[in-house]
């Protein structure tokens, strides 16, 4: 019982960063139909610069946790946006209105090459950040067990909460979002309605970015440590959730991150822990087979 | 409206436009008059929508120009600009023949995306939206009241809050021509605004049409099928065929040029009774 209750937290931890990774490829889909594989090493890069930052902010003295979060939180933001509308602008645009293939294999090459580069510029090794946020509550104890929820996990959980209210506001509220949705639904009308179409795209690029940069702060006060391979793995499972939740539909991400994270988090606790990305991609293959469209998406109708 | 003297608002000069070895619009020039509705009508394949392609960017003409003469910014060329300049700086906006409504959207969503430019502005990049600045509030008041106030002059208000891919295909019609008032056209091109719609609605379609041009002083540029439209509400018709202007005239002129009646409007017994079909030519009938 208390096993179980540990793990729930855990796995609503786990399932929110994958949550908000997985807003990030579904945006993308959304709006150009293009699973945008170099989302994971986006996220990867900011892991990078949230261990910069930290690293930078406490050689200058800086003591207070609250600060350091913030001004990380920010830098990484900005810089991790900068990376996606890069992204976009290098590997997608010149490729749009070619092939359906062209852009996903550019994609892919995009992913490798922001592995390789961090790899070369940052080393191949593990790199830890001293632990920042300690401690926790204990929540429920047993003779043989505490449950406990670390601050770092309340941090994520508040996070990844607070960001999705704020961004389901910005896609149904604002103009902003009304114009993503508009070019979701037919890129070409909204163009000749005189919406900067290219723009947009680039803002959701951004956008994508933006969270997948916070997921990537998280995960290093989080874990405390990063290496250039996170964004692979963290990214295909960030994709399954996409697809369990079904993609392009942003409820439908959420969802499937905390499935997703609940599931390994069970997964390695009950059965085992080697196996837990087995269960994953077991998923993911099972979703495709019987659900294509996901638990929250709408079947693509065929227009004859 | 100061522009009565004669200053076409879009001046088409030898527009071509070819697919491989298809001329689709060959040596096309057309000049429409400012606050007219200008008729564009042929068979089917004559060019007609290619044409429309070509003015809003969709198409880039292999020969030719399309000037738009802005009463504010100049003369424009149509086919140099991207797509949303066309509809945002050059104030050019289409309908298309198969509806593009955002089916998803509310119809009130479908004519406040319209109007996303003015939105944009107010906002500053996103950010008097983001944080609801008064400024952008009332601009976004603004965009809902005239969305509304189009609604209501269509007699579509009672659908505002419906997902526009849920009302029926005529209605559809009509909030597409209200999405596309909300741009603030200078030209409004219709792609077959009466297909599709029975003889009480296109009657209704003539009305709103006539009235548009009256009361907005705006110019139309409209591709019709249907012969109960163009000829009630044109000032001038264009004609097509093959992609090449066989005639031009007003509705009258129209219906009794032999031309368009060879081509178009006399169908199948004009062509066998006077000269023989294309594909009947060899059975040689005599008058």
């Amino acid at each position: 019982m208390a096993l179980a209750l540990q793990q729930l937290i855990n796995g609503l931890t786990l399932g929110a960063v994958y949550g908000l990774i997985a807003i990030g490829y579904t945006m993308v889909y959304g709006i150009i139909g293009m699973i945008n594989f170099a989302h994971g090493d986006i996220y990867m890069v900011s892991a990078f610069i949230a261990v910069t930052g930290f690293t930078l902010l406490a050689a200058f003295g800086v003591s207070s946790v609250p600060f350091a979060l913030v001004v990380v939180l920010i830098v990484a933001v900005l810089f991790t946006s900068v990376y996606g509308w890069a992204v976009e602008r290098l590997a997608y645009r010149p490729l749009r209105g070619s092939t359906r293939l062209a852009p996903l294999i550019s994609a892919i090459g995009m992913s490798i090459f922001l592995q390789n580069m961090v790899q070369l510029t940052q080393g191949a090794r593990v790199k830890p950040i001293p632990p920042m946020l300690t401690g926790g509550i204990d929540i429920y104890e047993t003779a043989e067990f505490t449950v406990r929820i670390a601050y770092s996990q309340m941090l994520i959980v508040l996070v990844t909460v607070g960001l999705m209210i704020a961004f389901s506001w910005l896609i149904t509220r604002t103009s902003f979002g009304r114009q993503q949705r508009a070019c979701e639904q037919d890129r070409t009308m909204t163009a000749l309605l005189g919406i900067n179409v290219d723009r947009t795209i680039s803002l959701t690029f951004m956008l994508g970015a933006a969270l997948a940069a916070v997921a990537g702060v998280m995960v290093t006060v989080y874990y405390g440590v990063v290496d250039f391979y996170i964004g692979f793995v963290a990214g295909i499972k960030a994709f399954t959730a996409a697809v369990l939740g079904g993609v392009g539909s942003l409820p439908g991400a959420m969802l499937g991150g905390l499935i997703i994270g609940l599931i390994e988090a069970f997964w390695s606790s009950y059965l085992s822990a080697e196996y837990k990305d087995v269960a994953t991609f077991s998923i993911l293959i099972l979703v495709l087979m019987f659900r294509p469209s996901g638990l929250l998406g709408r079947p693509e109708v065929e227009k004859v | 409206m100061s522009s009565d003297v004669a200053v076409p608002l879009l001046s088409v000069e030898r527009l071509t436009m070819r697919f491989g070895g298809l001329a689709a619009i060959d040596d096309l020039s057309l000049d429409v008059p400012p606050g007219k509705i200008t008729g564009v009508i042929g068979p089917n394949g004559a060019g007609k929508t290619t044409f429309f392609n070509c003015l809003t960017g969709f198409y880039k003409p292999t020969v030719g120009s399309v000037r738009l003469n802005h009463p504010e910014r100049g003369v424009l060329r149509l086919e140099d600009l991207p797509s949303h300049q066309v509809a945002h700086t050059a104030q050019v906006v289409r309908t298309f023949q198969n509806i593009r409504l955002f089916p998803k959207m509310t119809v009130l969503e479908n004519l406040i995306v319209a109007q996303h430019n003015v939105l944009q502005k107010a906002s500053q990049f996103s950010l008097a939206g983001i944080l609801g600045l008064p400024s952008y509030r009332r601009a976004e008041a603004q965009a809902v009241a005239k969305a509304v106030d189009w609604l209501t002059r269509l007699g579509l208000i009672d659908k505002a809050d419906t997902a526009a891919g849920d009302l029926p295909y005529g209605t559809q019609r009509r909030i597409e021509i209200a999405r596309a008032l909300c741009v603030d056209p200078l030209l409004l091109c219709l792609d077959e605004p009466a297909a599709g719609l029975n003889p009480r609605e296109s009657g209704e379609l003539n009305e709103l049409l006539l009235r548009l041009v009256a009361d907005e002083g705006l110019t139309i540029l409209l591709i019709e099928h249907d012969m109960s439209v163009v000829m009630n509400v044109s000032n001038h018709i264009c004609v097509l065929n093959y992609g090449r202007k066989i005639a031009e005239g007003t509705p009258k002129q129209m219906q009794n040029d032999p031309n368009v009646i060879k081509a178009y409007l006399g169908e199948e017994e004009a062509d066998e009774l006077l000269y023989g079909e294309k594909g009947g030519e060899s059975t040689g009938v005599t008058p």
